[in-house]
């Protein structure tokens, strides 16, 4: 069987999703309402910029960076 | 999209430094960095013994790699709070952390476990002194990580906090004006009396992204999942609308934030300094004798009152 869009897993909460490439990470955020700046894109295990064109056969991690409660201490 | 250094492959654009890194330069740029805010702030030496404070996150565990690869003598403490499998997740990166990076460079781990220490979990220690479970939280480690730092002969002692940290603790201290707390959110505070160690946050020149790059492309494996508490906290929301306003202005963060620590040198030199303040306030508990401003301190009257069988 032919897989027809790119896996995308994303955190807080963890969520499975598929979309259709190609299509540019930058494009990728616009359309899911992220700011950059929260987040990491990893396809497979590497970091790519927003320029980067994703194809339907990636397997991409939207990872989230901000954390914190109210008192962090490390 | 290529590094601005090399031939290679960016991974990483930085719009507030207007450049884009492949992994290798991004790994020298951040532990630049890192040594960077050591030296300028005096945080220590090669010869100083220091205590870093992991959770298992991306900001203290590339905190510890940084350190041992830029050739500190740095030894850790993880507190295991007795969250369920947030805390079960979480020790197990620290232990395989330790095991696959730190041991190899002569490094050790300490586990304070707060069930077998203060009896009782975080969340049912809260429950029982009816406090928010983050402060709760707070309380035991930074009292814990004084005491273990204290104990173990330690210089220093190192935590995680980053740039977006300190900034939206910086933004939600001005909107409340808490000038009390301004005080204390230098990136070094000093031992300003016995009793209390040195503390340092060599991190708080690099965003959290940028560290979380870092963890990334050097194979960093640390525990993504927050906190179960962490939901909805004030600090979420101030670090959301400073990447709002970073994105429109990149540079913001660390603007609002450096300037902010130019100021407060020069208000230290006029006014006298935190150590002062410190002295002047502060004595040791009358059971533990951990400095504090109450007569008992905090801590201990905390684990006082778990201990009290409810009426
Ligand atoms: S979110 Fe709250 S309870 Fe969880 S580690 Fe942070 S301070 Fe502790
Ligand atoms: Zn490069
Ligand atoms: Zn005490």
């Amino acid at each position: 069987m032919m897989k027809s869009s790119m896996k995308i897993h994303l955190s807080h909460p963890t969520k499975e999703i598929e979309i259709k490439g190609p299509k540019h990470v930058r494009d990728l955020f616009t359309e899911l309402h992220l700011i950059p700046e929260a987040y990491l894109v990893i396809r497979g295990q590497d970091l790519v910029t927003e320029d980067e064109l994703l194809a339907d056969t990636d397997i991409i991690e939207i990872r989230p960076v901000i954390s914190g409660g109210s008192e962090r201490t490390s | 999209m290529k590094c601005r250094k090399c031939p290679a492959r960016a991974v990483l654009r930085l719009p507030r430094h207007n450049t884009a890194f492949c992994p290798v330069c991004l790994t020298d740029f951040v532990r630049t960095q890192v040594q960077k805010a050591i030296t300028s702030q005096h945080m220590f030496s090669t010869n100083d013994r220091i205590l870093v404070a992991v959770s298992g996150g991306k900001d203290s565990l590339t905190l510890w790699e940084i350190l041992l690869k830029l050739g500190y003598r740095a030894d850790a403490l993880y507190v295991d709070q007795g969250i369920g499998t947030y805390s079960q997740g979480s020790r197990e990166k620290v232990e395989q952390f330790t095991e696959q990076i730190a041991v190899p460079c002569g490094a050790t781990l300490t586990i304070h476990n707060v069930e077998e220490e203060e009896g009782a979990s975080i969340p049912d220690l809260a429950n029982m002194v009816r406090r928010p479970t983050c402060s709760t939280c707070g309380t035991i480690k930074r009292y814990q990580f004084n005491r273990a730092a204290i104990q173990g002969g330690y210089d220093v002692m190192a935590t995680g906090h980053n740039l977006d940290d300190e900034a939206a603790r910086l933004l939600g201290n001005v909107l409340h004006w808490q000038e009390e707390y301004l005080q204390k959110q230098s990136p070094t505070l000093p031992a300003s009396m016995d009793g209390f160690a040195k503390k340092v946050k060599p991190l708080y020149r690099l965003t959290e992204r940028e560290i979380a790059a870092y963890a990334v492309v050097n194979r960093i494996d640390y525990m993504v999942e927050e906190c179960p508490m962490s939901k909805g906290a004030k600090m979420l929301v101030y670090k959301d609308v400073l990447n709002r306003l970073e994105a429109e202005s990149p540079g913001t963060k660390h603007t609002f934030y450096w300037q902010f620590l130019a100021k407060q040198e020069k208000a230290q030199a006029a006014h006298g300094s935190m150590t002062d303040t410190d002295q002047r306030t502060l004595q040791p508990c009358t059971t533990c004798s951990q400095p504090t401003s109450t007569g008992i301190c905090s801590y201990c009257k905390m684990v006082a009152r778990a201990k009290t069988p409810a009426q």
